[in-house]
């Protein structure tokens, strides 16, 4: 392993996007690129402190933002659960395994008119989306990581004159932990998919509705701006469950630090 | 302190007939070693001494009336502990306070370690750190299945001292599987080999502790192994 070239550093992977930035910038000054095409960095920018300072920019990400928590609770809860009851339940797993698998098959997005035919094009439609999208990777990973926790801890666990319920906190558990976090990270990303393309189906605020708006009246650096907004809630919780990630595998050499 | 008494005991699993016809009493707060060959049934006898296997016949007793299952510990060829609890917390599982989890990793020298990782130890410590959660709970029962297996043979000889130290003072009813006849002689008050589901031979070894390898111990090597290997 070469770890000390000059290249492997903190600073070198920003170099790329920072330079791409510089450019696109340039190239649009010089109008090689029409702003109605794409507007310049500092146009985007700018639209961004114009919505910041009519409160739109926070009220729309706020709304955004609350419904991915939302979605993202209700899915995930019901996932998790459905990997418990089938990973440690045989019973359960016989009963609801191969639907679930077959139902998993569907692309949530294709509900889409279904659930505007159920719940109109309100709230509920947008969250019941995220909530199905969510669902599915973190019972599947909830559901293999149990089926994949060690036998020989389990049977060392009842020699050792655990309870089932300690069984559960001390082993199960956490050696499904890798697995549901991976399921986690995979699910975050499902979610603003989900939502991208939920608020884009006749929205009363969030970014989505940001956007639509502003294409109908050709903003077109309030439709970049949103497509920026999206990323950043997008890294940033990928960035949180990362965290989480670090703090709950620190017995794992691999997310160790130092 | 309790023994354990096996009357006609056979096992089977489907139609492999893995023990039959097992009779055995092992007196409390004695040194048994089982010997024999790799899939002899050294480990279902083990098993089913532990509670953790019925018996397909016969009848499995704890002689002195209060014994209980969870008066067992086992030690297992692969050290089993649990990645994602510290040393101490290790041993600290199934009822047992810090407080005597110290104590145990301090009988096997490991007090200083308590709060590594058990990835960050080498194997013959996580054998020591498992050595040590077995007797944390101040077992009535030790059983142990190839324990030293793995180990490289200076970590071995020493873990077969500590084994035979606090054996020594504390008495607990020990019964030790291994595939090594020179550890079972050192170890144990009396050997058993196991083949085909059977006990073979059923040997008392008189030699005082600590033992070295001199004629007597050899001779009672070579007796087991040619038991073992003959038939
Ligand atoms: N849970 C089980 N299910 C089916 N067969 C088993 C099981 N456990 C052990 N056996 C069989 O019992 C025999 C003896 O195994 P074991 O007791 O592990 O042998 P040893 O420990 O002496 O090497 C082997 O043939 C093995 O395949
Ligand atoms: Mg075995």
């Amino acid at each position: 392993m070469k770890k000390n070239q000059w290249y492997n550093n903190q600073i070198f992977p920003w170099l790329l996007p920072i330079v791409i930035v510089i450019l696109w910038q340039v190239l649009g000054q010089l109008n090689l690129i029409k702003s109605t095409m794409l507007p310049t960095p500092f146009e985007v920018v700018e639209a961004g402190i114009r919505l910041f300072q009519t409160g739109e920019l926070q009220e729309n990400v706020y709304i955004s933002t609350k419904r991915a928590v939302i979605g993202f609770a209700i899915g995930g809860a019901i996932g998790f659960l459905l990997g418990l009851f089938n990973g440690t339940i045989l019973f359960f797993e016989k009963l609801t395994d191969t639907s679930i698998q077959m139902i998993r098959t569907i692309p949530h997005l294709a509900l889409i008119p279904l659930v505007i035919l159920w719940f109109g094009i309100g709230e509920s439609a947008k969250i019941f989306l995220v909530a199905v999208g969510v669902m599915f990777p973190i019972y599947i990973n909830t559901f293999s990581g149990i089926k994949n926790v060690d036998r020989k801890l389990i049977e060392m666990g009842k020699v050792y004159g655990m309870s089932k319920w300690q069984l559960f906190t001390n082993i199960i558990l956490p050696g499904a932990m890798p697995n549901i976090l991976v399921g986690i990270r995979y699910a975050l990303g499902v979610t603003w998919i989900s939502l991208i393309v939920a608020e884009t189906i006749g929205a009363e605020g969030g970014i989505g509705y940001m956007a639509t708006t502003a294409r109908e009246f050709m903003q077109m650096d309030v439709v970049v701006l949103t497509i920026v907004l999206y990323a950043i809630l997008g890294k940033l919780s990928d960035f949180i469950a990362k965290l989480c990630e670090q703090r709950l595998l620190k017995w794992n050499p691999a997310y160790r630090k130092n | 302190m309790f023994g354990i008494e096996l009357q006609n005991v056979g096992k089977s699993f489907g139609n492999n007939e893995v023990l039959r016809d097992i009779n055995l009493s092992i007196p409390k707060g004695s040194f048994t070693a089982i010997v024999g060959k790799s899939g002899c049934g050294k480990s279902t006898l083990l098993r089913v001494i532990a509670g953790l296997e019925n018996v397909t016949s016969g009848s499995l007793a704890y002689t002195d009336g209060k014994a209980k299952r969870s008066d067992i510990r086992i030690m297992f060829q692969d050290d089993r502990l649990l990645p994602w609890e510290s040393i101490l917390k290790n041993v600290a599982i199934g009822g047992v306070g810090i407080k005597e989890a110290e104590a145990a990793l301090e009988k096997v020298g490991l007090d200083g370690k308590k709060d590594a990782w058990p990835d960050e130890l080498s194997g013959g410590q996580k054998q020591r750190v498992a050595l040590a959660r077995a007797l944390a709970s101040k077992p009535d029962v030790l059983l142990f299945d190839e324990p030293l297996g793995a180990l490289d043979a200076l970590t071995r000889m020493e873990m077969q001292h500590l084994i035979e130290g606090l054996w020594q003072e504390q008495k607990f009813t020990s019964v030790l599987v291994t595939h090594d006849v020179s550890e079972a002689v050192h170890l144990a008050d009396r050997v058993i080999v196991l083949d085909e589901g059977g006990i073979q031979m059923d040997k008392q070894i008189d030699l005082p502790r600590q033992r070295e390898r001199d004629e007597k111990f050899t001779s009672y090597e070579k007796n087991i192994l040619d038991k073992i290997v003959g038939g």
